[in-house]
């Protein structure tokens, strides 16, 4: 590790003690903030471990972390809380790494498809088995695990994924992510194995969003799976990654932070109007600023460090 | 017997939202996200005709088919073509067009919730019974497989035997030696983005006098309309034809046999079969 | 002097769908030895070069590396087992350095360096090849000779047991061409095993031990330059009947 990189790693910790003290502020509605804040992060920066270096949209999110959140609601009561955090981790890269070897070897096209529509898929099996085998359609999740607990785990979580991002950047399998990146027939002909890279990204990604998932399961107390498998917190995650950035580590959580912001203020004040902002977002990035606001600040100084060097 | 002649009848409805959705893929090389959309615009179209105006609902065809035809050549003129332009290769052109519909069909949602709220809506016309082969079945299933029979026939013919349909086919196998050939390819993409967009919205017209919709249910039909592309070959009009079919009749046996909740589950798992064991769909070329 | 077989190519055809590109050829490469592979264009060369790199799979026949059958093998594969190679149409890495160009040759290939080793050997191939002052250049200031001279520096980061060049000096200005020869000239006294396609005659007389002939996906004749330039089938394909 250099003197910079060592300097960048304290500053880094230092800012994850400071947030950790958050809960101690005593204001319901930050902690509140800060869960949605942290959750989101995590959820959109190992979307963006994947989907940055390789391109490839996943809108599978969702389906994670329902698997998660059922994981615990299933589980609780008779396994041992970390127990099952361990477990919906296990399912999460279970089920990464059977839509991975399905869908990673054809092209980005046919991945996108099929994880969009992956959630729905999901909800419809889970509704169909609890309605033909246990009987009723929802969980009861009852712990005694607090807020506090919920924030201070996610905040592990998003410690755990920066590092884990930065590793594997500096590791054979982060630079050969870049190679398929710039160009996928040189990746081969350098003894790379694609699909397999892919699928090991991918399946760390379904790994966080199924803890991320099985983290929060505790907070509704009750789960149905119309709740915990929503299409639009795939597409909120999607939206949040590529807004800050997705081709570095720090960019999703530029986007994640206005985001869930201006997402509370306009759940609030017009309802339904939640889902034409989703359409503007997604426009937005595509024609305007498509390497996120990260991307833009980077040419931005590029070109003003051109300038100054030719003066 | 019964599921049999459902399952086709469903699966010739079918075959019109996945023609729109070829055209634009197969041809423009543009996934269309916001397919799902169009169709439920021709839906309301058809249900506002119906219940506002008493009239026919097919008559809304009369301004709906137009109407979308421009408003696909618009969307592909000004919104998709700069894509096209600026994308470094297909797979870059691909995730751009992805996002951009997306953002397309979400903005679309949005616009119809504002005009017509989020109730659901439905209106009963040829409602009567039909029989074949002994067994009732809804007039307006059997009018509606009849009608987009009739327009994949016309479009067939019109894709095999026109010289215009020649042009379009030689942009779907391949645009860059079809421009060389003094086609012009930014027109015909133009062109079968906005009749794909068009039958789209026939289509809904025809759903619509036997399916419940809202303002949400796009994303479903769209979902589908992928799967029967891919099924059946991306750029092959009988493809699509047959791959609608098939769909149809896997989804009618899964819900009369094992659950009505679990059709797109059917749909899933064909739709992972021929990914594992023929992606190029039934009537596709294989990449060398 | 070794004798030995590197790489063996047996009956191998290959069609795309009613075109055949490949007809049935056959042909063997000596260790040490500089292969030609010549022949008017369409004759099907580089469809050869793409089917022993594995970036096309033979419709017939197999192809030997060393004994070893890598003819159904995916491209990753092949490369690992010692086949590298450079492009018609020059690829390199855009978003990376020049350094790291090199690198991605070194790390995955058989090799499998890594870190400072990894370093070291690429900025050697960069040596090698007249670039290793432009290390931490982006490519994108990159001439098109350069860009060349990187690819193939990338090549050798694998320390090929075969060296495929696809037209590597095609392009180039009689000064860079004169670079060029040079380059491949020095490979070839290295002890490298390498197939040529090309169309410049000068490098072929200069540069190639032997020399195997195409046209229209066939083999019409092997030997050695002057025996090959001189053949009547050969000169008939290129000049036309005329001139045999």
């Amino acid at each position: 590790m250099t003197r910079r990189e060592a300097g960048y790693f304290v500053l880094v910790a230092a800012a994850f003690a400071v947030l950790a003290c958050l809960p101690f502020a005593g204001q319901s509605y930050l902690l509140t903030l800060g869960v949605g804040i942290a959750m989101y992060t995590v959820l959109a920066t190992s979307w963006a471990l994947f989907s940055g270096p390789t391109h490839y949209i996943s809108l599978a999110t969702a389906a994670f972390y329902g698997i998660g959140a059922y994981v615990v609601a299933g589980g609780i009561g008779t396994l041992p809380y970390p127990a099952l955090l361990a477990l919906a981790g296990v399912a999460g890269a279970v089920a990464a790494a059977l839509v991975g070897l399905a869908t990673l070897r054809l092209s980005g096209v046919y991945f996108v498809i099929f994880t969009l529509g992956l959630a729905e898929l999901i909800r419809q099996i889970v509704t169909w088995v609890q309605n033909n085998f246990t009987g009723s359609r929802g969980m009861y999740v009852l712990t005694d695990i607090t807020e506090q607990g919920i924030y201070w785990q996610l905040l592990a979580l998003a410690a755990a994924v920066y590092l884990i991002g930065w590793q594997v950047a500096r590791s054979r399998l982060g630079f050969a992510l870049r190679i398929i990146g710039n160009d996928e027939v040189v990746a081969a002909h350098v003894g790379i194995h694609s699909a397999a890279a892919k699928l090991a990204l991918f399946v760390v990604c379904g790994v966080f969003a199924a803890m991320v998932g099985a983290i929060m399961a505790p907070r509704f107390t009750y789960i149905e799976p119309s709740i915990v498998f929503t299409p639009e917190l795939s597409f909120q995650v999607v939206i949040m990654a590529l807004l800050g950035g997705a081709h570095r580590l720090w960019g999703p959580l530029v986007g994640v932070i206005p985001f869930t912001i201006l997402w509370e203020l306009i759940a609030a004040r017009f309802p339904g109007q939640t889902i034409l902002l989703l359409g503007i977002a997604f426009l937005l990035i595509v024609y305007l600023i498509p390497n996120g606001v990260v991307g833009r600040i980077e040419s931005a100084l590029r070109a003003t460090g051109r300038k100054t060097s030719h003066a | 017997m019964d599921i049999l002649i459902t399952g086709l009848l469903l699966g010739a409805t079918y075959s019109l939202i996945a023609m729109g959705l070829n055209l634009q893929y197969g041809v423009a090389r543009i996934m269309n996200l916001a397919n799902g959309e169009m169709l439920v615009a021709g839906a309301f179209a058809a249900f506002w005709v119906y219940t506002a105006q008493s009239a026919n609902p097919f008559a809304a065809a009369l301004f709906v088919v137009p109407g979308a035809f421009v408003l696909n050549w618009l969307i592909y003129r000004y919104l998709l073509r700069p894509l096209v332009r600026r994308a470094k290769n297909r797979g870059m052109l691909e995730v751009d067009t992805i996002l951009a519909t997306f953002g397309m069909s979400f903005a679309f949602v949005g616009i119809m919730l504002l005009a017509f709220g989020g109730g659901y809506f439905t209106y009963s016309y040829l409602a009567e019974p039909f029989p074949i082969f002994g067994s009732p079945f809804g007039l307006n299933r059997v009018v509606a497989s009849l009608i987009a029979a009739v327009i994949c026939g016309l479009l067939y013919v019109w894709i095999h035997g026109t010289r215009t349909g020649m042009a379009i086919r030689a942009v779907a196998v391949d645009p860059a030696a079809a421009g060389l050939v003094a086609i012009d390819v930014p027109r015909m993409s133009a062109l079968s983005f906005a009749l794909g967009g068009a039958v789209t919205a026939a289509g809904g017209i025809v759903l619509s006098t036997f399916l419940t919709m809202d303002a949400s249910v796009g994303v479903v039909f769209t979902m589908k309309a992928l799967i029967i592309v891919i099924m059946g070959g991306v750029g092959d009009v009988r493809g699509t034809i047959i791959a609608s079919l098939i769909l149809g009749l896997a989804e009618t046996a899964v819900a009369t046999l094992v659950d009505p909740g679990m059709t797109l589950a059917a749909a899933y798992l064909l739709f992972v079969l021929v990914l594992l064991f023929r992606p190029q769909g039934l009537f596709g070329r294989r990449a060398s | 002097m070794p004798e030995k077989t590197v790489l063996e190519v047996q009956g191998v055809s290959k069609r795309f769908g009613g075109l055949v590109a490949v007809d049935g050829l056959s042909f063997a490469v000596r260790e040490n030895e500089v292969m030609g592979l010549i022949g008017p264009n369409g004759s099907g060369k580089t469809t050869v070069i793409n089917l022993v790199s594995g970036a096309l799979r033979p419709s017939e026949g197999e192809i030997y590396l060393d004994e070893d059958m890598i003819s159904e093998r995916p491209a990753r594969a092949i490369a690992r087992a010692g086949v590298a190679r450079t492009f018609q149409l020059v690829r390199v890495l855009p978003s990376l350095t020049v350094l790291e160009n090199v690198l991605a040759g070194a790390v995955f290939g058989h090799k499998r360096l890594w870190g400072r080793a990894a370093r070291k050997f690429a900025l050697r191939q960069l040596e090698r090849v007249g670039m290793a002052h432009a290390a931490h250049a982006p490519t994108a200031s990159l001439t098109y000779i350069d860009e060349k001279r990187i690819e193939l520096a990338r090549a050798l980061a694998s320390d090929p047991r075969i060296l495929l060049l696809d037209e590597w000096l095609a392009g180039l200005n009689p000064t860079e061409l004169q670079v060029g020869i040079a380059l491949i000239r020095s490979l070839r006294e290295e002890g490298r095993t390498i197939v040529l396609v090309e169309h410049v005659m000068d490098a072929i007389r200069s540069l190639c031990d032997r020399c195997v002939v195409m046209n229209g996906g066939a083999k019409i004749a092997e030997g050695t330059p002057q025996e090959t330039l001189a053949d009547r089938e050969v000169i008939r394909a290129y000049l036309g009947e005329q001139n045999a």
